[in-house]
């Protein structure tokens, strides 16, 4: 027992740190279960416009992919809520894992950790209480998102299972956080990995859930999003599937307590390797210290789009696929075709391409901020640099780096879509061109960060609550009706 | 004499905290200047607004004949500055944070950097997260030093460094003065403020209370003097400057104002000395007289 000493202690101590923020996130994730529910329920009053809805959704592959399918298209709480089953669970994992990072890794990487070590601290202490911390917080927002869905009129055992959805899928990423905050040195990196695994888990999910219905659907089941989602509340409720994600947990975190008992305080399993003695000759203007400081992610953003890209390509191929039952084929041949469907779901999915792309232009444009918070910017403006010359360094890189991800992503999706469809000249002009009309929107995100920047600085990580209201207006903004006014604001 | 910076008057605001409250500061070129104060006196926030990095609410200040906050990036090549909290990008190797640095300045002797890295002892491989503290205040102090400019603005640089560089730190500003460079040293560790500067300005609350040479300095305040005697002194405590009078039969124990030394010295030879030890003012107790009425600042300062 001794290696768990003070873990209590660690606890109260994240909790206190975290007062606000974990409330907040709890709130909103309720919320938007609830809300949408409700909003669903008065949509679809009779069992009839469920099944219509549903197989409209079930025949779009954009949709299939992006949320997963619906397996019982009369149930009312699956109907509903759908679109949050596989992308809340993504969501609550996301948050989970970085939850656990921030508690691990960035204490350890930001030297306050060793100040606590020094006291009476066992060895799993550190590690044991941001997974409570974590997994409590999963666990009472799963709950209370079950409660809220009872309360809205849902079935009791289909509410319950879909709190176990979300509760499942965050326990497993928070092992997921735990054994990636051991591999690496630095928080980020550690970020980046969980979140490269958990992206893995949803492509393999929008893979095996888009397959035709001869196709390999059971790579759905080798993503730990797919098994949480494959619970199926609301329609049948399999509560014994939650076994294999809350299993992987238990693995994932006696393979972090492992690898942090053959560790050193400070350092990773991936070790750091040594730098140049001497700066490269490039390496003269703030530019291109921007560059330098940008560029790793700017390449791991890169690669993930061209994946992305390749893999909505390749899903376009299989669109014809899906629109199976002879009356649907009927209404698509009326909308323009399969041709049509097609460029419907290309072109839903670069606005969702686009969106990401504006995270990155975010996290970009916020390097602004950490880099004066940490002191870093104060030596560099004691140069002979100006702070427009500065400020203009790293917004200059948020405008390159969005435009190559989005040319990354529509070259990717280009390629793929018009080997697979057998018409590379016309597709891929088309592709570029639909994911190049996503910049100025991206764009106009970047800049709101760089105004925030410059009027209240601290204020500036509040982008990233207008990205999710930008994200959640783009996808829940129809459901519930919103007057176009308000859909007209995001980007 | 000229002089590479001129304040006067100098206020700053952060809400309701006055940082900077008339501050007046003259830095003669060519000279090593101390910039005393212990914790939150507003020695950073001076420096900052001589950088240019903060505007002053009031008050003028000129920096090597230029307005630091119009003509920063200018001025900045004629300047190498090393902050006090040293924070490195953490995928950087320090080698290239020294040329990085040293670039955006205007260039820096390849010969000279080589030269620093190996007597400060520093490993330019290693990536800016490995560094410990007084390995990052290294890095920083080679990139100012190895710079080919007429003023350095130290902001307490050898925080985190060891004896042993403290030693090599003192060699290094003492070539520099050789070389006629301006050095703005601020400091709270008062024996390398007395090992090195020319002059010295002490800061309490955002004005400086006193400033000149150190001997100039020492002038102003008490000697201390221990003596043995033939017989046992009478009257000592009438003379005027004597406090903190000790007499123990023949031995007498007592601080005097400098400037009345002669006095209480006429005194002694009548009763005939045997021994006699006199200590002229440590910078230390020149420092503390000016925070006595500070109880915080006195503790700070005695550490």
């Amino acid at each position: 027992m001794k290696d768990f000493a003070g873990t209590a202690t660690l606890v109260r101590l994240a909790l206190r740190r975290d007062r606000v923020l974990l409330p907040v996130w709890i709130v909103v994730f309720v919320a938007m279960a609830a809300g949408s529910a409700q909003a669903s329920i008065d949509l679809y009053p009779d069992v009839a416009s469920r099944v219509s809805a549903a197989s409209t959704t079930n025949s779009s592959p954009a949709l299939v992919s992006l949320y997963g399918r619906i397996f019982d298209p009369t149930s009312l709480g699956e109907v509903s809520l759908f679109k949050l089953t596989a992308f809340g669970a993504l969501l609550v994992a996301l948050l989970a894992a970085m939850l656990v990072v921030r508690h691990t890794r960035t204490e350890e990487e930001a030297g306050r950790l060793e100040l606590l070590s020094a006291g009476v601290l066992g060895r799993y202490a550190v590690v044991t209480a941001a997974l409570i911390v974590s997994g409590g917080m999963v666990i009472v927002l799963g709950l209370l998102t079950s409660l809220s869905l009872i309360g809205v009129g849902l079935g009791v055992s289909g509410s319950l299972a879909f709190g176990l959805v979300w509760i499942t899928a965050g326990l497993a990423f928070a092992g997921v956080g735990a054994v990636t905050a051991q591999l690496t040195e630095g928080a980020r990196a550690a970020n980046g990995l969980t979140a490269v695994v958990l992206g893995v888990s949803y492509v393999l999910r929008a893979l095996g859930d888009s397959a035709a219905s001869d196709g390999p659907r059971w790579i759905s089941w080798l993503s730990p999003i797919g098994w949480s989602q494959q619970i199926r509340a609301y329609a049948g409720d399999r509560f014994w599937v939650a076994l294999l994600p809350l299993a992987l947990m238990v693995i994932l975190v006696a393979a972090a307590y492992r690898l942090l008992s053959r560790r050193d305080i400070g350092a990773g399993l991936l070790r750091a390797r040594p730098g140049p003695a001497t700066a490269s000759r490039w390496l003269r203007s703030p530019l291109a210290l921007a560059w330098r400081l940008h560029r790793g992610s700017l390449y791991a953003w890169g690669f993930g789009f061209l994946l992305l890209g390749f893999i909505v390509g390749n899903i376009a191929s299989n669109v014809e696929g899906f629109v199976t039952s002879d009356s649907a084929r009927k209404m698509v041949e009326k909308l323009g075709g399969v041709e049509g469907i097609t460029d419907a779901f290309l072109s839903t999915e670069m606005g969702m391409l686009g969106l990401i792309a504006s995270a990155f232009g975010i996290q970009a444009a916020l390097r602004l901020r950490s880099e004066e918070t940490s002191l870093r910017a104060e030596p560099l403006l004691a140069t002979g640099i100006t702070r427009s010359r500065w400020l203009a360094s790293h917004v200059l890189m948020a405008l390159f780096g969005t435009s190559v991800l989005v040319l990354v992503g529509g070259l990717g999706s280009g390629i793929s879509s018009g080997a697979s469809l057998g018409n590379m000249n016309r597709q891929l002009p088309r592709m570029l061109a639909a994911a190049l009309v996503q910049l100025p929107a991206i764009w106009l995100v970047t800049a709101l960060v760089v105004i925030l920047f410059g009027l209240a600085p601290k204020l500036v990580t509040a982008t990233w609550a207008l990205f999710a209201t930008f994200l959640l207006l783009g996808q829940f903004g129809p459901l519930f009706n919103l007057p176009d006014s308000v859909m007209n604001i995001s980007p | 004499m000229t002089s590479a910076i001129v304040s006067s008057g100098l206020h700053k605001s952060f809400g309701s905290t006055h940082a900077l409250d008339g501050l007046d500061l003259d830095v003669a070129t060519g000279e090593v200047h101390g910039f005393l104060g212990p914790n939150g006196a507003g020695k950073s926030t001076t420096i900052r607004v001589l950088l240019g990095l903060l505007k002053a609410d009031a008050g003028e200040v000129s920096l090597l004949d230029g307005d630091p906050w119009r003509d920063a990036a200018q001025l900045h090549k004629r300047l190498a500055y090393v902050p006090g909290d040293v924070n490195l990008w953490p995928n950087l190797s320090g080698g290239e944070v020294i040329d990085l640095l040293g670039r955006l300045r205007g260039g820096l002797d390849p010969k000279k950097r080589d030269d620093l890295l190996q007597r400060f002892d520093l490993d330019p491989t290693k990536k800016g997260r490995a560094y410990s503290k007084g390995n990052r205040q290294k890095v920083a102090l080679v990139a100012a030093l190895a710079s080919d400019v007429e003023l350095l603005i130290l902001d307490e640089p050898t925080s985190g460094l060891d004896p042993l560089m403290e030693e090599v730190f003192r060699q290094c500003i003492e070539e520099e003065r050789h070389r006629d460079r301006t050095v703005l040293l601020s400091s709270h560790i008062l024996s390398e403020v007395e090992a090195l500067c020319d002059r010295v300005s002490i800061i309490r609350r955002g004005k400086v209370v006193e400033s000149g040479t150190l001997a100039g300095l020492r002038h102003l305040t008490r000697t201390s003097i221990q003596a043995e005697l033939s017989a046992a002194p009478m009257g000592l405590d009438r003379l005027p400057g004597v406090h903190g009078l000790d007499v123990e039969g023949n031995r007498v124990r007592c601080e005097v104002d400098t400037a009345q030394l002669d006095g209480l010295m006429k005194e002694l030879s009548e009763a005939g000395i045997k021994s006699l030890v006199a200590q002229p003012p440590t910078l230390e107790e020149l420092f503390l007289r000016h925070y006595e009425d500070d109880g915080v600042a006195l503790e700070a300062a005695s550490r």
